[in-house]
């Protein structure tokens, strides 16, 4: 049996790297200081799907994302590890997207990729924290769910059993497909990229990315090999409405934002005394360190 | 109509504390809009158990959903019955603990009424908001206020123009209080065939068990690490208390594995897990080169140590001078103090 499968990959600001020259002295976040990279869990995703992949001959692996020309990025490290395709949403329309507008976006493309058996997706990405694209997306397109996966235990029958994380423990769940399956980080990590593939998709690139100037380096390589050309869609590629994109498809906006600055500062020092902890205490709290 | 909506989590007839402390809060909220408290209940067989646990805390109407499939929880018939019975009721605002069930049915819900959810929200208030864009003014919206960006900035969220204003809130953050004992709330036992289709019922828990978790020191924004200062492994269980409290993963270093404190695969430091969090709490821990090379990319380091001149406080933006044994119960004290 051969599966269609479909991966959603996000490019985001690697929060976790937050070193103490990660927000300006303004308490601004220092965007410099944070390089874009692949989603972690997005990979954790990743390397399921290839799995499953390699176990049922004839399926293919697509990866999807959404964001600004550079975010193909992400799509040429899904080529460099193996998945067949990759499609690229990118439009100024889609911009301010919160998660139900960035669910509708994802799901609308999925719909003219033709759908598929599987979704898989991180569980969530690190600059959001919120875990809900994933199931947006399967409401959207009435396909059943299965969120913090851990391992995936088999796909046969047009069934898939999955063990995954609940609070304080794991449970088996078999769903029959189509189904999206948001990853956990304590799947398995991904395979690292192949030589081989990464000489042969490294130029691979959007249209949006081309320098329209007629500078494009090998240029008729983007003729004689196809594979090279990532599919680029905007809203009216995907049949959307936009009024159901970007910020006009967003109902949650946001009222006011607070840095919490991180930098050096002279270390203070407290006693073991009463007084001294809940002090300490208190600064922590007010300043977001803890709770 | 114009509610305020708290869904309960149950555990087989066992209403789970986040979902306590969450209607203390949405009781707040609704005293506060002049509106009634709701709450769902969705099981099975918990119809008889779930009342009194659920009651007291301020419930003017509890609605039950007893039927068989409804434990454990799936995704779709728990979205189902929200979701009808939201068009029905009209709530204006619903809450859900930001726990493995809340995170996986919030989002579907909310995509089905087309309504903004925010996850996380470590504070929720009442207040008003203008919209700089249309010019509209707003009274009485929720604030939903979380951190973004990796616990790099707090965001005050908003939802003005969708129903019901939808949040999650991690356990542990709001308070659970009884407001009277013998309070006096309707029950509605609702017919759950009337709202989920026989269809939904289609993903099947196979196995379900509680299993000890793999630890997530990684993956956390905040890590108490203990250290030989800590002194023995009773004593580590300090460090647990905490870090339960402030929802933080607990490490330790390689003096500490190797005198028997903590297991092997805690340990932080070169030969151990390299961890980034943005708030590292060292207890006992000397400071070691080795050590230091796991975690000196933490965003804040607190250090407790009896030397005030070891090596970890030049590293450390706060230093409590004082034996881990004393300094811990404080802080685990005037924490549930000052934190809620």
């Amino acid at each position: 049996m051969s599966y269609k499968i479909v991966v959603l990959a996000k490019q985001v600001p690697d929060t976790r790297n937050v070193g103490k020259d990660a927000m300006t002295p303004e308490g601004t976040v220092n965007r410099a200081a944070l390089p874009a990279i692949f989603n972690p869990e997005d990979l954790n995703a990743l390397e399921q799907a290839l799995r499953l992949k390699e176990q049922n001959p004839g399926s293919t692996v697509s990866i999807l994302t959404m964001g600004p020309p550079r975010a193909t990025e992400v799509i040429r490290e899904g080529l460099y590890r193996g998945v067949d395709n990759g499609y690229l949403l990118t439009d100024r329309a889609f911009a301010g997207a919160d998660t139900l507008a960035t669910s509708y976006a994802l799901s609308m493309a999925i719909r003219k990729i033709g759908g598929c058996d599987i979704i898989m997706s991180g569980r969530q990405a690190i600059d959001g924290d919120t875990a809900q694209v994933g199931p947006q997306v399967a409401e959207k397109l009435g396909v059943n769910q299965v969120t913090y996966t851990e391992e995936i235990l088999s796909l046969k029958d047009g069934k898939i059993t999955v063990k995954r994380h609940i609070d304080g423990g794991v449970e088996t769940v078999e769903a029959p497909l189509p189904v999206l399956l948001t990853v956990n980080s304590t799947a398995d990590p991904c395979r690292p990229r192949n030589a081989k593939l990464l000489m042969k998709y490294k130029r691979a690139m959007a249209p949006m990315e081309m320098p329209q100037d007629g500078t494009l380096a090998y240029a008729d390589q983007y003729k004689k090999k196809p594979f090279l050309n990532v599919t680029q869609w905007s809203v009216a590629d995907v049949d959307g409405e936009l009024q159901q994109c970007g910020l006009a498809g967003s109902p949650t906006k946001v009222k006011a934002v607070q840095n919490i600055v991180f930098k050096a500062k002279e270390s203070k020092s407290f006693t073991a005394t009463d007084g001294d902890v809940e002090g300490l205490i208190q600064e922590l709290l007010a300043n977001h360190t803890i709770g | 109509m114009n509610n305020v909506f708290v869904y309960c989590e149950i555990e087989k007839t066992t209403v789970e504390e986040v979902s306590l402390e969450l209607l203390t809060k949405g009781r707040k909220l609704a005293d506060q809009l002049g509106v009634k408290l709701e709450a769902i209940c969705i099981g099975t067989g918990i119809q008889g158990k779930v009342e009194k646990q659920v009651l007291p805390y301020g419930v003017d109407k509890l609605h039950i959903f007893d039927g068989e499939g409804l434990f454990p929880y799936t995704s779709k018939p728990h979205t189902s019955i929200l979701v009808n019975l939201f068009k029905q009721e009209k709530p204006q605002i619903c809450l859900m603990g930001a726990t493995v069930i809340g995170r996986d049915l919030g989002p579907r819900v909310s995509s089905c009424m087309k309504s903004g959810l925010t996850a996380d929200c470590t504070a929720l208030k009442i207040g008003e908001y203008d919209d700089n864009k249309s010019g509209k003014h707003y009274d009485q919206l929720l604030y939903q206020i979380r951190p973004a960006f990796g616990g790099n900035i707090v965001a005050t969220i908003v939802n003005p123009d969708h129903r019901p204003q939808m949040a999650t809130v991690r356990s542990g953050v709001m308070k659970a209080e009884i407001k009277d004992p013998n309070y006096k709330g309707e029950v509605i036992i609702q017919d759950v065939a009337k709202f989920v289709p026989e269809v939904d019922f289609v993903v099947k828990v196979l196995d379900r068990h509680v299993e000890k978790a793999k630890n997530n020191l990684k993956g956390a924004s905040i890590i108490i690490s203990g250290g030989y200062g800590v002194g023995s492994r009773d004593d580590f269980n300090l460090l647990y208390e905490f870090a339960q409290e402030i929802h933080a993963e607990v490490g330790g270093s390689r003096a500490a594995v190797d005198a028997g404190f903590c297991d092997c695969d805690l340990q932080i430091g070169q030969t151990g897990v390299t961890v980034r969090p943005k708030v590292y709490i060292a207890c006992g821990i000397s400071g070691a080169i080795q050590h230091v090379a796991g975690m000196k990319e933490s965003g804040i380091v607190i250090s407790i140590n009896t030397d005030p001149d070891a090596p970890i406080n030049q590293l450390a933006d706060y230093v409590i001078v004082g034996s881990v044994q004393e300094v811990l119960p404080k802080l685990i004290k005037y924490y549930k103090k000052n934190s809620k």
